[in-house]
């Protein structure tokens, strides 16, 4: 899609906050459907080679997002190198990891399921699940869900991204900003009448092509 | 390489027939395992400590000296060179994630006496992993492992062609690939491959518990649920995934290999099927 298609789509302005919320209602259903203690979502900095907290739900909220990790080692680098889910019950006895994690984030879980999200072929992050109840014994149909669920999860993210880059494009010195500038001026009425001008401008190039 | 050069590779004495069989030859490609009239788990691997097994573990490294892995013959990564280039060179650094380890314990466990290799193809970061794994494989292709444990996958159909092909070759050069198929609704590769042995997870506590899939393209179902692994500082961890189900098959491919070295990918395959716990009949 391209960035002007993009930024149609998500509906321009104010789409990158509806998209967070979207990415935060997720992993707040994530956390309830599994009554774990939180659930966060990764998301994948190709160019930083990092992943990056995007949304978080319970123990953590707030106090994490932005944060990063490299995005090839450790058990969310793992996931999301390999495209496989996991699920880890004793993180405790991990204290690699442990250690990693209380000093980046303060909040050690015990356990975690993650599993990567996959938009057609690409991963763009992860899913985790963390410290779902101890009593409930982990049944395969659990990790089923979970990744039907990161289905919604990368779909979400997916939108979310495309409303970033096609906000770029249209900010500042974006190749689309001349034309975000000239909508932004029109009044409402007017717009009409210029989206009427590209229509047919679109309708000749179209038999002239 | 084609087919012809690959059977004068197993020639011993008289030429092999390569794309057709004439009626003098028949005698020349007497399978060296035949197979008795029922196959049983006992006549698979019934003695069997994967002695003389070369198995691969392809994944995040193997710690050294785990009491639960014990000895690794080998460690290897795939890194790039100054020039950018993919090379695989000895590696020291263990293991980046314990995923590896836990494989490499789960092997140890079914076949003690197989020899185990850790080829790490991961810490390279996320950009360079497609590119990595295809190379990780394909050195262990070459080195002739009997048995490749691939607790990994990728959608990039950029990779397909290449993965297949690389999948079939090993097929045909008796390397077995033992893949993790996806449990989630996404195309992803080898493991779809009808040439690799593809693995999903089961709920049940025996590791020698596996069914065959009549309905692929999973084709087999191993021990993949709240297992107790090796995991990184000589540690244990307990976990669940397809990626664990993984190596308890290729433990069991060991075995039987330790047993009768001179069976194909096909014929293996097959004992396979035949040794399921859904497929045999009740001892």
């Amino acid at each position: 899609m391209s960035d002007l298609e993009a930024a149609v789509a998500a509906g321009v302005l104010g789409a990158d906050e509806a998209h967070r919320a979207l990415l935060q209602a997720t992993v707040e259903v994530a956390r309830a459907i599994f009554g774990a203690k939180a659930a966060s979502v990764f998301l994948l900095d190709e160019e930083a080679d990092e992943l990056v907290f995007e949304a978080v739900a319970g123990e953590g909220e707030g106090d994490l997002i932005g944060m990063r990790f490299p995005a090839g080692n450790g058990i969310a680098g793992w996931v999301l190198t390999t495209g496989e889910p996991l699920v880890v019950d004793d993180l405790s006895s991990d204290t690699r990891w442990s250690r990693t994690q209380a000093e980046s984030t303060g909040y050690v879980p015990k356990s975690m399921m993650s599993v990567p999200l996959l938009v057609d072929e690409r991963a763009l992050g992860v899913l985790s699940v963390l410290d779902r109840p101890t009593e409930s014994k982990l049944r395969l149909a659990e990790v089923d869900l979970l990744g039907l669920f990161a289905n919604q999860a990368a779909i979400a993210l997916d939108l979310l991204q495309r409303a970033r880059r096609a906000r770029a494009a249209l900010a500042g010195e974006g190749r689309l900003a001349p034309l975000a500038r000239v909508a932004a001026r029109l009044e409402e009425d007017e717009r009409d009448t210029a989206l009427e001008l590209l229509t047919a401008l679109d309708r000749l190039l179209a038999a002239t092509s | 390489m084609s087919a012809a050069i690959e059977l004068h590779e197993h020639e011993d004495e008289e030429e092999l027939p390569a794309w057709s069989l004439p009626a003098e030859a028949v005698d020349r490609i007497r399978v060296p395992v035949t197979l008795p009239e029922q196959v049983t788990r006992e006549w698979a691997w019934g003695g069997s400590t994967g002695a003389g097994v070369r198995v691969c573990i392809l994944d995040s490294g193997v710690e050294l000296e785990h009491p639960l892995v014990g000895r690794v013959d080998r460690s290897v990564a795939v890194l790039r060179d100054d020039d950018g280039e993919l090379q695989v060179v000895d590696d020291a650094e263990g293991d980046l994630c314990g995923h590896g380890t836990a494989c490499a314990g789960v092997v140890r466990a079914l076949a003690p006496d197989a020899e185990l290799t850790s080829v790490r193809v991961l810490g390279a970061g996320y950009k360079g992993g497609g590119e990595t794994m295809l190379r990780g494989l394909a050195w262990a292709i070459e080195e002739g492992f009997q048995v490749v444990n691939m607790s990994l996958s990728t959608t990039r159909t950029k990779y397909v062609e290449r993965l297949h092909e690389l999948a079939d070759h090993a097929y045909f050069k008796r390397v077995l690939l033992v893949a993790s198929a996806h449990n989630m609704p996404v195309e992803s590769f080898p493991w779809r491959f009808a040439s690799v042995i593809s693995v999903g997870s089961h709920e049940e506590t025996d590791p020698l518990t596996f069914y065959y899939n009549p309905t692929p393209p999973v084709e087999f179902f191993g021990r993949g649920l709240d297992l107790d692994l090796a995991w990184l500082d000589g540690g244990t961890l307990r976990a669940t995934g397809n990626s664990f189900a993984t190596p308890h098959i290729a433990g069991i491919c060991a075995l039987i290999l330790g047993k009768h070295p001179d069976l194909t990918p096909f014929q293996l395959k097959s004992v396979l099927y035949q040794t399921a716990s859904n497929a045999r009949e009740a001892a």
